[in-house]
């Protein structure tokens, strides 16, 4: 009905939103200073080596059939190879992207069991001395950089403590989970304080409506008051914002696998700057984009369902 | 008279802000009897919310209620909350002044009956949801059926009114608190809302505590009325003994500023100055200040409610003072 | 009726912004100053004390060359503020008159600017930023191009929706009915009202340079060694910190200490405007 009318609307909206970022990263590459062919041949490259790695990146065209020939391949699938390693990019990606992909997802659910109930906590208890030791501990979260708190949570829960493994993927899906439990809890506190403070102030608002006082007046348990009507209104305005972060969360990763060593595309992708392998960076960032911009219309499509006066 | 439904005794609310406190509820009582219709009547800010709010157990922390709220002879001022859970809705409802601000937005009118009748009755789910069919046919909104599934926000202002009605008296209410039910509404469609409170009233043997500050819907509707100000019942009495001898000079000016029944183009008294506002420490009558009729006696000392005819009792003490009978204009 | 529920406390100074402020200052006089506020050179190698623990001659310990740790933090101090003030200053200047023309004019620029904003937010800011830099090549001055070139469009798209607030109202109006140019209603009449979220929001955006730029540094693409900051100092502690935890955790606090400074001083001031309406 009405929602998936909204639905497709949504998905029509981003096809602007797509062909700019393909426009932007292939500007971003070729426009900058500093060409690739000589980036990567270092300052005492031959012409003739120069010439060679432009024929290969197809760098000596003009720039509006460098385009085309971007665009063209880009629709087939195919990111081109990577100059260090010799394999499709699609292939280094498709390799490296799960682990990524799961590492996201773990940090997100960690970040909505943290924040939800201490969202509630806070707001039930308002400047009691518990909502405001743990805004000061958000407060305080919000400054510590990921690598930082990594850092911390690797030495004192792996090497002294040795309640956590120091490095590695583990072995099954429980294995995987413990292995992975450190990095996504990194990853997951940052978020995790910032939506907790939003959805706190979106609780506090919610509790002054009249529908809850009426919800009240019915009679309902305050289970159901809480976690039907404050709930569901306090997230439609979390959720934005969830989703912004959920981007950045994205970025984080790229910082917490290195961290943690984990075999994901973050660690690819710096791998590839060092190394200087171009397609390898242009095909990962537009994986990034479009990998965020999945998130920002999943993150809609959510909002519309809790709110249904957003589409009608 | 049968036994009262509800008896409140000495009950006061009080609201904290910026470390103040201020009084909505000043010690008032009074008493709602079976299938009886009571009128709470005054300007705004005199405390007829709270009062309402107060018998449900709706006043959040840091305000305050003290006094006994006695319903069928049980006090429920301060009872626990999973008991008072069963008296909510239950045997008390509550329906609020604005519809769109009431009604959860993000909820189907479907879902916020049903979620009402899982919380007090044990009927399935099928049934609830004939339930529920049934009620909003019982208010009145056409085509009951294919409107469960809608949103607040697709009814109009009137078919919102009703369909919070409608969720109020889910579980069958004995008293059902109507806190200005018709005040957002347009002028046309208030008239059908206090009728149909009317008639549900009576068909489903349901007492009703009408807030309003309209004495027009008073005269209409109710079949007692107590007036209030300035956090005080001043006056109660029978809807008839009232309007045509009112004892004290608060609702004297009220009825005087009424527009019923007088000749156009003729100006309106009014009632000069403006009540006392909240946190305002007072002497005497709150109302001395604006009184037309007032004594010396009138400035000190806290008016005690007296008795000046059969159910008629007011907090004037010059009620002796106020023309016997209101003449017709 | 319902509850009054509005925070009405007067207006006096609040804690936030004396800290914070207080925080910034130490801060700007280390950065300044940071021959007078060390106790040791930075960069001199002490052979007899590598590793050293925490002591009374080296409050943070040394690191592997028997550097004196907290000597080089505070001289770090001057390169971290600087990436605050340097990599923002820009992006503040840049993108809030351009936001501020696109919002007072609207237009086609204002169709541009909206699906740009689109696009920045889609990328993660930490990529976008390393995907910059991974073209520039590291160091400290790329890393203030890479993040002036994304920064500015959330300036922008902040004073664009000041503006647009601020032009809807009664003032502008008579000011334009009072004949002035646009030049005179928008610098005179319309920034100076605007410009309160964009400073807040500047606050926010220096700790979040502090932090981006820390990071950058402990992945070897910010500031390159022998520049100490705080970032590059995690890096070099890391293979130490089960034997010399010192080496990591006091910069890391450094960086808390002055992320939470910037944001202290930031609520301090929004809550200063927000009472003086």
């Amino acid at each position: 009905m009405g929602y998936w009318r909204f639905v497709l609307r949504r998905l029509l909206q981003s096809a602007p939103t797509f062909a700019l970022i393909t426009v932007l990263i292939f500007l971003l590459v070729r426009l900058l200073p500093g060409d690739p062919a000589s980036a990567m041949l270092g300052d005492r490259a031959t012409d003739e080596a120069v010439a060679r790695i432009n024929a290969s990146l197809g760098t000596d065209l003009p720039i509006a059939s460098q385009f085309l020939r971007f665009l063209g391949r880009l629709l087939s699938g195919d990111l081109g190879q990577s100059q260090a390693l010799h394999v499709p990019v699609t292939e280094l990606i498709g390799e490296r992207m799960p682990v990524t992909l799961l590492l996201a997802a773990y940090a997100m659910v960690l970040a909505t069991l943290i924040s939800i109930p201490l969202a509630f906590l806070m707001a039930l208890y308002r400047d009691r001395p518990l909502d405001i030791a743990l805004r000061g501990a958000f407060q305080l979260g919000l400054s510590m950089p990921t690598f930082y708190l990594g850092l911390l949570f690797l030495t004192v829960l792996g090497a002294h403590l040795r309640i956590f493994p120091v490095g590695g993927l583990g072995r099954g899906p429980v294995g995987i989970l413990y292995h992975l439990f450190l990095p996504a809890l990194t990853l997951a506190l940052g978020l995790a304080a910032v939506i907790t403070r939003s959805l706190r102030a979106a609780i506090l608002e919610v509790l002054q409506a009249d529908y809850i006082d009426f919800a009240r007046a019915k009679g309902l348990s305050e289970r159901v008051v809480l976690g039907r009507h404050v709930l569901r209104n306090a997230l439609i305005s979390t959720v934005t914002l969830f989703g912004i972060n959920l981007g950045q969360l994205i970025g984080g990763a790229v910082i917490t696998e290195t961290v943690f060593s984990l075999p994901g595309v973050g660690r690819l992708l710096i791998d590839a700057i060092f190394g200087r392998d171009y397609p390898v960076i242009e095909g990962l960032t537009m994986c990034f984009a479009v990998l965020v911009s999945i998130i920002f219309i999943v993150t809609d499509l959510f909002q519309a369902w809790l709110d249904p006066r957003v589409y009608r | 008279m049968t036994e009262n439904l509800l008896e409140v005794h000495g009950l006061r609310t009080e609201y904290r802000s910026d470390g103040r406190r201020f009084t909505a509820v000043d010690g008032i009582d009074f008493t709602v009897g079976p299938g009886e219709i009571l009128g709470l009547v005054g300007e705004s800010g005199s405390g007829k919310s709270a009062t309402l709010r107060s018998i449900l157990g709706l006043i959040k922390p840091p305000g305050r209620v003290e006094g006994r709220i006695l319903w069928r002879g049980r006090d429920i001022h301060g009872l626990a909350p999973s008991a008072l859970q069963r008296v909510r809705g239950a045997e008390i409802a509550m329906i609020f002044q604005d519809p769109m601000t009431a009604l959860n937005p993000v909820l189907t009118v479907g879902q916020q009956i049903r979620e009402s009748l899982a919380a007090h009755t044990d009927l399935s789910a099928s049934d609830r949801q004939r339930r529920a069919i049934e009620l909003l046919d019982l208010v009145g909104i056409p085509a009951a059926a294919s409107r469960l599934d809608d949103y607040p926000y697709q009814f109009s202002g009137g078919i919102r009114q009703r369909a919070m009605i409608a969720i109020a008296l889910a579980a069958k209410p004995a008293l059902l608190l109507a806190d200005e039910p018709t005040t957002a509404l347009d002028v046309t469609i208030q008239d059908q809302i206090i009728k149909l409170i009317q008639r549900l009233a009576a068909e489903l043997r349901m007492s009703v505590i009408l807030v309003t500050h309209d004495l027009g819907v008073v005269a209409e509707s109710c079949d007692r009325v107590a007036v209030m100000y300035a956090g005080r019942i001043v006056e109660t009495a029978p809807v008839a003994t009232l309007f045509r001898s009112p004892r004290h000079a608060y609702t004297l000016g009220l009825l005087q500023s009424m527009p019923v029944g007088r000749s156009p183009r003729t100006p309106l008294p009014f009632i000069p100055g403006a009540p006392p506002r909240p946190g305002d420490s007072l002497n005497g009558c709150a109302f001395a200040a604006r009184c037309a009729f007032v004594g010396d006696e009138c400035r000190h000392g806290r008016p005690e409610t007296r008795h000046v005819g059969l159910d008629h009792m007011t907090l004037c003490r010059r009620a002796e003072a106020l023309p016997a009978a209101l003449e017709p204009a | 009726m319902t509850v009054d529920t509005v925070d009405r406390r007067p207006n006096r100074l609040q804690p936030p912004l004396i800290f914070g402020t207080a925080i910034l200052t130490l801060m700007l006089i280390t950065a300044l100053l940071p021959q007078f506020v060390a106790p040791y050179d930075p960069t001199r190698f002490d052979y007899h004390a590598t590793l050293a623990p925490p002591s009374l001659a080296h409050l943070f310990g040394t690191d592997m060359y028997g550097r004196d740790i907290l000597s080089r933090i505070l001289w770090a101090t001057r390169i971290d503020l600087q990436i605050a003030v340097f990599s923002t200053v820009g992006p503040v200047i840049v993108g809030t008159l351009i936001g501020t023309l696109v919002g007072y004019y609207g237009g086609f620029a204002d169709i541009v600017l909206n699906r740009l904003v689109d696009v920045v937010v889609t990328f993660p800011f930490l990529v976008l930023v390393i995907g910059i830099i991974a073209i520039l090549g590291p160091g400290l001055t790329n890393l203030y191009i890479a993040i002036g070139l994304v920064d500015w469009v959330f300036f922008a798209r902040l004073a664009r929706a000041e503006i647009l607030v601020q032009r809807r109202l009664d003032y502008a109006h008579a000011a334009r009915g009072l004949g002035y140019g646009p030049a005179r209603i928008i610098f005179r009449h319309l920034l100076p009202n605007a410009i309160g979220p964009i400073i807040t929001y500047w606050m926010t955006d220096m700790a979040l340079a502090i932090l981006l730029g820390s990071s950058l540094g402990y992945l070897g693409l910010g500031a390159q060694p022998p520049l100490a900051e705080w970032g590059a100092l995690i890096a070099d502690g890391k293979n130490f910190m089960a034997t010399a935890w010192w080496i990591t955790v006091f910069p890391g606090i450094a960086i808390v200490v002055a992320g939470f400074g910037f944001s202290l001083a930031g609520d301090g001031v929004a809550d200063l405007l927000r009472r003086r309406e």
